[in-house]
């Protein structure tokens, strides 16, 4: 057995990833990686945003070389399938009109899928999709939510003004009180541009169907394959799932991108089916940017009710928010329930209303991005903070301190529907105030001012909501999926330990955490722990990785079962050991009778005994594993407080970092590298997203930052070095304290970044830019101010 | 995307590669280089060659060598070995230091410089840098060899003086004069890397006078081109003239035609014209910065 520290610290401790081997030597294998004989899908896509099909010819496609098969949306229908890719979201009055796998009779964005080939080779089938002919009558196009509410273009009959939802949470008179009653209303109107999410493998399926067994196999790149078996069953294919197995293999980052029940991986399985074969289909990265659902869409008017010292009364928000042209599936529940729950941020404030229009447009679907919802309104509180301190001519740090929920008022229920469970948020303000020197800086801003320089610093606190849950509230919601999370933990005889659970990977390193989380709980070393994900066919059930779950909710499942694993343990040790069961304890792997501890037995020795069944208690069965499908009584309650202190250059708009400062407060930390790697990519996301990535349509829906060529991802040059520090206020209600930390970082970078800059540029009057800060559009505003 | 299918061919001499554009003179074909612009554009579709002439394995072509008055490039040279070129970055600077300031890594270590010249995109670095050092341009044909002087090479975007079936051999940049001074200054897009503005710059200088200035820009035209009245500007005046680089650059589009500059999601042109002003400032401060230091730069 290897030699390991103690078990139990080997939670919390900074384990390597067992996952980097493979993933950089290059051995770990993705979905194209699979079925190396199978024939090529190639997907045609419209060519419009929006127009009505005439007809599709596709005699020519069908007679070149190597092409196996051409079909279109009419083939699809003509087999009988289900075809309708669902919401997995239901908001009162939601429309929810199909969404075909391929179009029939309309195309509704340029991503839409209108004809599949399948061909010898890749290149047989892309060249194929040349000579597929549409006839096309185009139809204006409209991409901007609050435009599409207001226009004469119909995206979906069953919608005519564009509306999908109009969702309200709040208590609106007490906010019309508050605002009646406060010194001074601040107000901004923002917008939060489409993110597109740039997982570094885009999409893919490999489908194996065989005719005699009816067993249909598909590796795919998915957050939660689970999910997609009972969609692709239900919804889309109708293939029983009993006999539908979905295999996630590695999987090369999804940031939210991979969760969803998208047309091509289900045109592949379908492809599969009708040819009784192997198919695979790679999306190209211009496929991946006109079909990844995009993130945020928002345009939103806020207002703020203040007193004069700084003490908030009410906040209201107005937002339309762009679903694109189809509902996928958390569609509606992201910039509804995600969004305005978490308006109240780190603050007690009082009375919130929020007003969310959900509007279809002719554009790619949009779905949740790392930080869902989340960040979209944290984004709207931490500005509209920064714009009413400085009408105030408060300090904005100190109207922050003056409305943060104070550590004993928890668990505080805020005026948006949430309990939060646990935070110390002055405690990792403070610090990184501390960190970043803020007196410092503000001094330091007003000497270099007169000198012609332009500092600018900006703090954002924020809070998550995460690991969606518990399952009957969220039903209530509208939710058509649940919160939980299944793990089965399983010793061998030998002693070592498989566990399999329903989250799954795409580079977050849930093969190390989840066994440290295991190991801890069983007192194994953890390289005896061996952790499954991302199988149907190995994992009993599971709702997949998204909304920083997997470490809240799969760990929690897995610490439930190894919990229960100990309790059989026990039962036999307490037999063997000829004492009481409350007489035996354990510690680090070992179970030893209370006063007597060379009366002792370890839990390999027990594993081995479970399964000879020899001499174990009357009635109990052999084996030593345990499931457990854990559901959260809440949301975890991730917080903490981002700064930045940046420079804009007057002449040429360019914003540099000087100090980026990030305390992250997620709870226990299971592995505190891998809490510290998340940070760090979710830093780069959210500063990606307020100074240079922005979708952008032209008005006849044609993506025009359709490729990296001009969508400017964050690069490690143009991103400054982080300074991460932590506070632990672990979860009182999960079994772990684990809060969860993939989406924190994004979260809270966003905000702060666009509050440094907005700080910079005071001295220029003004007083709120949207987003992305490009240099062009932080210029203009200087420009603008100076003319 | 996935390219079309095409004829390959690989030669392994200059002389094969004319011989080989000619057989295929009547069908759309096109030299590879370091294919880092003709790959992505026969990926997307932009391109469709329905011939393909690899010079990959014409060793002749690579490498550079000095002479006496001018520094050879040969044009399979890739960007990394000229940027790491220590005579380069003592006798004319402009050069390594725009292929220092070229993409990545990567890239850096497969494009070459005829590529890079030969293909004119407007936003790539090497057409100023050229200009600046008024480089000549050795291009070889069915009728012989021939030079062309970098001033009349750039026409147009992706359009250059190189005529169908010509190749280009290798370019040729003079040595400064110990008081002549260099730089390139860019600003690179945030998307691309590529240039968005880059301001290339050679100035000969006698005692405190510019004696005579090159001044050239890519990234904000639909070609690159010499920043004129910047350079008339510059010549006859003094080192010590500190409002010089500004009037100077102040210039910078006095004599362009507006549509010319560029106006695409990266930049607005009314953004990438107040860019090359600051940068054209940029690159002549840190060329004055340097006249009399001896290497030139710091590379
Ligand atoms: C990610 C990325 C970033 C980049 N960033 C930059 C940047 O910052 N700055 C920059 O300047 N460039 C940049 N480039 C472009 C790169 O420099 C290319 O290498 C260059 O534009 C073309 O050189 P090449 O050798 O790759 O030529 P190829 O792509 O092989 O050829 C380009 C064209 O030139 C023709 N051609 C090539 N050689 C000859 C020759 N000897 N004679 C006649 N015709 C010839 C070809 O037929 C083709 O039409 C970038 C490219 C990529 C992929």
């Amino acid at each position: 057995m290897a030699s390991e520290p103690n078990a139990e610290s080997v939670f919390g401790s900074s384990v390597e990833r067992r996952e980097d081997v493979g993933l950089l030597t290059g051995d770990a294998e993705f979905t194209d990686d699979k079925l190396q004989d199978a024939a090529h899908v190639a997907i045609l896509r419209s060519q419009f945003a929006h127009a009505t099909i005439e007809e599709i010819d596709v005699s020519a496609a069908e007679e070149r070389d190597g092409v196996l098969a051409v079909y279109t949306g009419a083939d699809v229908e003509e087999s009988g399938v289900p075809n309708d890719i669902p919401t997995a979201w239901m908001l009162p009055g939601l429309v929810t009109p199909q969404y075909r796998i391929m179009a029939t009779d309309k195309v509704r964005h340029t991503g839409d899928a209108l004809a599949a080939v399948v061909a010898e080779d890749r290149y047989a089938a892309y060249d194929a999709l040349d000579d597929v002919d549409v006839t096309y009558d185009r139809l204006e196009a409209v991409t901007r939510p609050d435009e599409a509410v207001e226009s004469d273009v119909t995206v979906h009959e069953e919608a005519p003004d564009n509306v999908a939802f109009d969702f309200e949470l709040g208590d609106a008179d007490a906010v019309d009180e508050a605002f009646e009653a406060a010194d001074h209303v601040a107000s901004v109107d923002l917008e939060q541009p489409r993110i597109i999410p740039n997982a570094v493998e885009p999409r893919a399926a490999a489908a194996s169907y065989d005719p005699s067994s009816d067993e249909l196999t598909v590796w795919m790149t998915s957050q939660n394959p689970h999910l997609h078996r009972v969609l692709m069953s239900t919804a889309t294919l109708g293939h029983p799932e009993h006999k539908l197995r979905i295999v996630a293999p590695e999987v090369g980052g999804g940031f939210g991108s991979k969760i969803y029940h998208y047309p091509d991986e289900a045109i592949t399985a379908w492809c599969a089916k009708q040819l009784g074969g192997s198919v695979k289909w790679q999306a190209t990265r211009t496929q991946s940017y006109a079909t990844d659902c995009h993130g945020r869409d928002h345009v939103t008017e806020a207002e703020l009710a203040l007193d004069s010292d700084g003490t908030i009364r009410g906040l209201r928000v107005e937002t339309h928010a762009g679903l694109g042209a189809h509902l996928s599936q958390f569609a509606t529940a992201t910039p509804s329930y995600l969004y305005a729950t978490i308006l109240s941020s780190e603050y007690a404030i009082p009375a919130i209303h929020c007003r969310v229009i959900g509007a279809f447009t002719n554009t790619t679907p949009v779905d949740a991005y790392r930080g869902a919802g989340r960040a979209e309104g944290i984004y709207v509180t931490e500005r509209i903070v920064d714009v009413a301190a400085r009408e105030l001519d408060l300090d904005p740090v100190e109207v922050r301190r003056t409305n943060l929920i104070p550590p004993e008022e928890f668990p505080y229920e805020t005026a948006v529907a949430l309990v939060y469970d646990s935070g110390e948020y002055e405690e990792a303000m403070d610090r990184a105030l501390e960190l970043i020197d803020y007196e410092g800086v503000r001094e330091r801003q007003e000497k270099l001012r007169e000198g012609g320089r332009y500092l600018g610093v900006g703090v954002a606190n924020f809070v998550e909501s995460a690991g969606l849950s518990p399952s009957k509230a969220a039903g209530e919601l509208g939710a058509q999926a649940g919160g939980w999370e299944a793990g089965v933990v399983r010793f061998h005889p030998s002693g070592t330990v498989s566990v399999a659970v329903g989250t799954a990977d795409q580079g977050q390193g849930h093969r190390t955490t989840l066994a440290q989380v295991a190991a801890a709980e069983l007192g194994v070393p953890v390289d005896d722990v061996e952790v499954v994900e991302g199988d149907t066919d190995e994992v009993p059930q599971g709702m997949g990785t998204y909304g920083s779950r997997s470490g809240p909710v799969g760990g929690g499942a897995v610490a439930q079962s190894g919990r229960k694993v100990v309790e059989k343990a026990r039962s036999i040790a307490a037999h063997k050991l000829e004492a009481s069961e409350d007489d035996v304890e354990f510690d680090d792997g070992t179970f030893h009778v209370v006063g007597a501890p060379d009366r002792s037995i370890s839990i390999q020795e027990l594993a081995y005994a479970a399964y000879l069944g020899h001499d174990i208690p009357d009635e109990m069965e052999p084996g030593l594993e345990a499931t457990s499908y854990y559901d959260p009584e809440n949301f975890t309650f991730p917080f903490g407080t981002h700064a930045a202190v940046v420079e804009v250059d007057p002449d040429t708009g360019e914003v540099e970092f000087h100090r980026y400062v990030a305390v992250d407060d997620c709870g226990e930390q299971i592995n505190p590298m891998i809490v510290e790697g998340q940070v760090h990519g979710g830093i780069a996301q959210g500063i990606g997203a307020a100074l240079s990535e922005a979708a952008n349509y032209d008005d006849n829906g044609t993506l025009v930052s359709g490729s990296m060529n001009e969508y400017a991802l964050p690069r490690s040059d143009s991103l400054p070095e982080y300074e991460t520090d932590s506070t632990v206020t672990p979860s009182p209600h999960n079994p772990i304290g684990v809060k969860g930390v993939g989406e924190s970082a994004t979260i809270g970078a966003t905000p702060a970044v666009v509050n440094a800059v907005v700080d910079a540029l005071e001295p220029f009057g003004v007083d709120h830019l949207d987003m992305p800060l490009t240099d062009e559009t932080v210029w203009t505003a200087i420009d603008g101010g100076e003319r | 995307m996935y390219p079309a299918s095409f004829e390959y061919v690989a030669v392994d001499s200059a002389e094969e590669a004319i011989d080989s554009l000619a057989e295929h003179g009547d069908r759309e074909v096109t030299l590879l280089a370091g294919g880092h612009s003709l790959l992505p554009m026969m990926k997307s579709g932009l391109a469709s060659p329905e011939v393909v002439v690899d010079l990959g394995g014409v060793d002749a072509l690579s490498g550079i060598e000095r002479g006496d008055d001018a520094t050879r490039i040969n044009a399979m040279t890739e960007y990394a070995a000229v940027a790491d070129d220590e005579g380069l970055w003592s006798d004319n600077p402009v050069v390594p230091e725009a292929a220092a300031a070229i993409g990545d890594v990567q890239v850096r270590n497969v494009g070459t410089v005829g590529g890079n010249v030969a293909h004119s995109d407007p936003a790539a670095d090497l057409p100023a840098a050229m200009l600046a050092a008024d480089a000549t341009i050795h291009a070889l044909g069915p009728d012989g060899e021939r030079e062309i002087p970098a001033a009349d090479f750039f026409q147009a975007m992706f359009t250059t003086a190189l005529a169908d079936g010509e190749l280009l051999t290798a370019i040729d940049v003079p040595h400064l004069g110990s008081d002549d001074a260099a730089a390139y200054v860019k600003k690179a897009s945030p998307s691309s890397g590529y240039a968005l503005v880059g301001v290339a710059v050679v100035l000969e200088t006698d005692g405190e006078e510019i004696a005579d200035a090159r001044v050239a820009a890519n990234g904000a035209f639909d070609h690159a081109m010499a920043l004129e009245p910047v350079e008339e500007e510059l010549v006859g005046g003094s080192l010590d003239d500190e409002s010089l680089p500004e009037r100077a650059a102040g210039r910078a589009t006095d004599d362009v035609e507006s549509y010319l500059v560029l106006d695409d999601e990266q930049a607005s042109s009314e953004y990438r014209a107040h860019l090359l002003e600051v940068y054209a400032e940029r690159a002549l401060e840190t060329a004055i910065d340097r006249v009399g230091d001896g290497s030139n730069a710091d590379g």
